[in-house]
């Protein structure tokens, strides 16, 4: 049997008993435990009338039926289908949704900051300009490609052109920036862009 | 091809070598980590998708990690190859079984895998034999600082590396080490076992099969939780709770020896008769008697075989190892026909070794 949220397999059958009603609900894994994160921070919630804690809690109807159609400015994922799917559509999600997302998270993890690993690009080579950690600029790109496909159904090529040098600038942009921060020097600088356009 | 060369070896995770390799039978980090200029595998486009494994496959090969990748395009293999993989513990079985551009890269040890395309776009995936976690961190961290110099990671200044899923994001780490625990099961702790990991938000889950019913006795113990703490700490989390498992388990067996030594030694001889014997045995019960036989050659019931030989017939007994390793496709019932003749073989060639 799949998840409900996704294509995994469900490795968890909860049967939920409502006011005259059972319902079964089969979820893989992860899915499972964002359930049943939400379902216990509402039950506290309810019991101590606290507004804090999973998605939705606290909120009416109408304020999350507005929520959910918030849409990435990227991707073009709306939050409902965050919810439906339980996948997000593109990296800048976490900055669109940066507010909706914080309590989800907070409940999975119990934490809401970054304390691990991070790329290497941070600590630049002595004397060079450190470089942003976070690959906001780079993101924009996903956008770009989504307007490149609108404006070819508008069989607008001009500006499809356009949006396809703009992408390759920012991605040379970046190149430019992060190599100086290898450790290696590539043996050919400037090999394959990886924008087919 | 290189999986050909594939089936005869025995697999890291099952080579039953490392530090104690009589309980534990491997340990495996992976991380998960995104490409920023593209929208997550779930919702990019069919050119997006192929265009990021296009990109990873081209920037894998300029990066040295850990020596000769083989690259293996999963579209272009057949079902029975990627299942082989899955049983090898190299792609996972959603990976299998999605569609669309996806690709994994292997090295010669069999203990980095990186899958491309899976429900990120890039797993790098690390696995010892063993109890060897921060060997295995080391090393997944060192792939992982290679690909980061000619990749762009999508990286968010608070919520660390990004994700398909919000469960995965911030260190985007798995720790898991895969644990044999029969006595445990047999004393019927296990459960008493799990209700404390859980405690401790650590997750576990059977080799096989769905929920915590797993077939073999063999359970797989990992973290849940991937942001707010460093990679070291989820690390410990798991490799701390490892020893009291092992110390668990191995009371269990000498419990077994000391009290019901006959009906252990009566189990595991039934166990080990069925498998020589047998005419028709479907996966699930060879994988269930073997771990009992293994419990009874590492508790010195049996003597005439080695854990080693048991830890290759857990792999080669599998479906798509049977089935490449005898070189044809077969049904369930052919399967099961054709595994049992497998197994009576092995058992004959070994009693045949010994006089
Ligand atoms: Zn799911
Ligand atoms: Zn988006």
């Amino acid at each position: 049997m799949r998840c409900q949220q996704c294509d995994k397999q469900a490795m968890f059958h909860i049967t939920e008993l409502e006011t005259g009603d059972v319902r079964e609900i089969h979820l893989c894994e992860d899915h499972a435990r964002v359930y049943l994160n939400q379902a216990e921070a509402n039950g506290e919630a309810a019991e101590g009338g606290s507004s804090s804690g999973a998605l939705g809690v606290g909120q009416t109807a109408e304020e999350l039926s507005e929520l959910d159609q918030k849409v990435c400015d990227m991707c073009g994922i709306t939050f409902f289908e965050f919810r439906n799917q339980g996948r997000l559509g593109c990296p800048h999600d976490y900055v669109q949704f940066e507010q909706e997302l914080e309590p989800l998270i907070a409940n999975i993890h119990g934490a809401v900051e970054h304390v691990g690993k991070r790329p290497q690009r941070a600590a630049p080579a002595p004397g060079a300009e450190p470089l942003p950690t976070a690959t906001e600029s780079l993101t924009s790109v996903i956008g770009l490609r989504k307007a490149i496909r609108e404006a070819i159904e508008h069989e607008d090529y001009e500006q499809a052109g356009t949006l396809r040098d703009e992408i390759q600038q920012r991605l040379d942009a970046w190149r430019a920036a992060a190599e100086p921060a290898r450790k290696v020097s590539p043996e050919q600088p400037g090999t394959a862009a990886g924008e087919s356009g | 091809m290189k999986l050909d060369a594939l089936t005869t070896s025995n697999g890291e995770w099952l080579r039953g070598t490392g530090p104690e390799a009589d309980i534990v039978m491997s340990s495996r980090v992976r991380l998960a980590r995104n490409l920023a200029q593209y929208p997550f595998v779930g919702r990019a486009t069919e050119q997006e998708r192929t265009e990021v494994e296009q990109f990873l496959h081209s920037r894998l090969t300029q990066v040295p990690v850990g020596g000769k990748l083989e690259y293996l395009d999963l579209g272009e293999l057949e079902e029975l190859d990627r299942q082989f993989l899955v049983e090898r513990q190299l792609i996972s079985r959603e990976h299998a079984e999605a569609v669309g551009a996806r690709a994994v890269a292997i090295d010669a040890q069999e203990q980095v895998s990186l899958m491309i395309n899976e429900e990120d776009h890039l797993r790098i995936q690390c696995m010892h034999s063993g109890l060897d976690l921060h060997a295995v961190w080391d090393q997944v961290s060192a792939v992982d600082d290679e690909i980061e110099s000619v990749v762009p990671y999508a990286f968010h200044d608070r919520w660390g590396y990004l994700t398909a899923c919000p469960t995965n994001v911030g260190t985007g780490i798995r720790v898991s080490v895969m644990l044999h625990l029969p006595a445990l099961v047999i004393t019927r702790q296990i459960d008493k076992v799990f209700r404390s990991l859980h405690k401790i938000s650590l997750a576990v889950r059977g080799l096989y099969g769905e929920g915590s019913q797993a077939f073999g006795d063999f359970y797989q113990i990992s973290n849940q939780t991937t942001l707010g703490r460093t990679e070291q700490d989820l690390i410990s989390q798991v490799a701390d709770v490892v020893p009291v498992l092992i110390d668990y388990e191995r009371r269990a067996r000498d419990f077994l020896l000391q009290e019901t030594e006959q009906n252990v030694h009566d189990q595991v001889s039934r166990a080990y008769g069925i498998l020589r014997t047998a005419q028709t045995i479907s996966a699930e019960e060879t994988m269930q008697l073997l771990s009992r036989v293994r419990m009874g050659v590492l508790l010195g019931l049996i003597d005439d075989i080695d854990v080693a030989g048991i830890n290759q017939l857990l792999v080669r007994t599998q479906p798509a190892h049977l089935q490449k390793l005898r070189g044809v496709e077969l049904e369930t019932k052919d399967r099961n026909i054709e595994r049992a003749r497998y197994l009576r073989q092995y058992f004959e060639s070994k009693a045949a070794d010994v006089n």
